[in-house]
């Protein structure tokens, strides 16, 4: 008990002196994150929308290996990156290793299946409402994808907030790929790790509190956004 | 581009699911002008029958030929289901959607909408979700987005089925209004008073068969079947 309310001082300590240590490893958590997030959005939502529309041949198999890889566990993940990213592998030669942008691979290998898994269920719901009027109304595919991702958008945040749940608590997979270098590649959680195995608990329990007040806080600011777009528009 | 898609020339035209005939086969021509009311009991196929004369169900025989070229037809003609299908948008935005997917500005399209906003008297209710809005103001608006486009016809699949008689007399002036313009209307009903009101010419399907195909005066007035006679006065058909 005594070492969570340590957490919560060192925590307290940390903010209020606007540790420039902190400040950058948490710039930097929420920068590889974003981008990761972007990145995996850009990808995963409109493939959510082509799974829920087009009848393709592997459509089915496809959905199976997706959800599949929804539990790939991420260290496993890191690795992989990490060999297609070191001096011998095919793209050693990018020298993206140890660097923020293979986290960024990586995290984007982790959360694409989760992302689109969620919004293929929720467009498959949509899609099943709206069906018979964008068949009726002679819609091109591409059109039916994009008024599934506009009318579903607010489902496609959720299934966005879940990746960047994920991504922003990874630490196997960044480890590996990133190798926590101070200065360079160290994330919260990474340095959550790192104090946590040098004995440093206060100050481990401290970082630890920032990330989950960062998840939340970006979780909040998310919805406000929404709830204000809902309460503008209706 | 031709004036306009009709006639319509259905032959031999049959549509089976899973070993089962729901409709068909049938033979049918539907004049450039009229309004067509489809009646039968629950079952006998007029939603099927609808969908396949629009094109979207698979014909299992036969052929549905409009008069033009394929890829013009099909944006020439207007559904509306039975339970009206909302889009997640504002009222404003539901009707201006089969705009937006052709070439119209996006100031004519909102013009557009308000004027049919007006005459649905629904101008109030532009900007609320198309979803909170009642059955009957739900029908009207899924009509005013299905005549927005201009269709040379108009299906309905029994449009007033689900709503009270204010509401049916309502839709019932927006198709006589839009039957006057000179659009072609065939729609479903099993309301024997509505089929009377706004019909010009009946068909009567029965098990997914056409029994009869005759001008409204007629059909009303002397059924040509046994199974048309015992359908108005109201037996109850197997
Ligand atoms: N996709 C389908 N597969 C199998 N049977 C169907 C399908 N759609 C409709 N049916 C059946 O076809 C018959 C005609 O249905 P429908 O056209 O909806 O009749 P109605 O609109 O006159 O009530 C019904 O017996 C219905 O159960
Ligand atoms: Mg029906």
């Amino acid at each position: 008990m005594t070492e969570l309310f340590e957490g919560l001082k060192a925590a307290f300590l940390l903010l209020v002196r606007l540790d420039a240590d902190l400040v950058e490893i948490t710039l930097r958590s929420l920068q590889v994150t974003l981008s990761a997030l972007v990145i995996a959005s850009a990808i995963a939502l409109p493939l959510g929308a082509i799974l829920a529309v087009r009848r393709f041949r592997f459509r089915r198999a496809t959905i199976a290996v997706l959800n599949a890889l929804m539990g790939l566990p991420p260290v496993v993940v890191g690795l992989c990156v990490y060999v297609m990213f070191s001096r011998s592998g095919p793209f050693g030669v990018l020298g993206l290793l140890f660097t923020p942008t293979a986290m960024i691979i990586a995290q984007v290998i982790i959360i694409v299946p989760l992302i689109a898994s969620i919004a293929h269920q929720s467009l498959r719901d949509l899609w099943a409402e709206y069906h018979d009027l964008l068949i009726s109304l002679n819609t091109t595919q591409r059109q039916r994808i994009a008024t599934l991702l506009w009318d579903g958008r607010r489902a496609l945040l959720t299934a966005s907030l879940a990746g960047f749940g994920r991504a922003i608590g990874e630490v196997g997979a960044i480890m590996v790929v990133g190798g926590n270098i101070d200065h360079a590649t160290r994330v919260l959680t990474t340095a959550i790790a790192l104090e946590t195995g040098k004995g440093n608990f206060a100050l481990a329990l401290g970082l630890g509190f920032i990330l989950i007040a960062l998840a939340i806080a970006v979780n909040f600011a998310i919805h406000w956004l929404t709830r204000t777009e809902v309460e503008g528009r209706w | 581009m031709v004036k306009t898609i009709l006639p319509l020339e259905i032959s031999n035209a049959s549509v089976r699911r899973r070993g089962k005939t729901l409709v068909g086969p049938v033979d049918l021509i539907l004049a450039e002008k009229g309004f067509t009311t489809v009646i039968g009991p629950n079952g006998a196929g007029k939603t099927t029958l609808l969908r396949m004369m629009h094109g979207i169900e698979r014909l299992s025989q036969g052929t549905v030929t409009w008069h033009g070229p394929n890829a013009e037809v099909r944006g020439r003609q207007a559904f509306v289901f039975q339970s009206p299908i909302m889009m997640r948008r504002s009222v404003r935005d539901n009707l201006t959607y089969p705009l937006t997917l052709g070439k119209t500005p996006k100031t004519e399209a909102r013009q557009q909408a308000e004027d049919w906003a007006e005459r649905i008297n629904l101008k109030s209710a532009l900007n609320r979700k198309a979803t909170v809005l009642s059955g009957g103001e739900r029908q009207k608006l899924a009509i005013a987005r299905a005549l927005i486009r201009k269709p040379d016809i108009l299906f309905l699949d029994e449009p007033c089925s689900h709503l009270d008689g204010r509401a049916t007399r309502e839709i019932e002036e927006l198709l006589q209004g839009a039957h006057e313009k000179g659009i072609r209307i065939i729609m479903s009903t099993h309301d024997m008073g509505q089929a009377k009101r706004l019909a010009s010419e009946v068909v009567f399907i029965l098990k997914g068969r056409i029994h009869e195909f005759s001008p409204a005066d007629a059909f009303f007035d002397t059924p040509g079947t046994n199974e048309a006679k015992a359908f108005l006065s109201g037996d109850i058909l197997e």
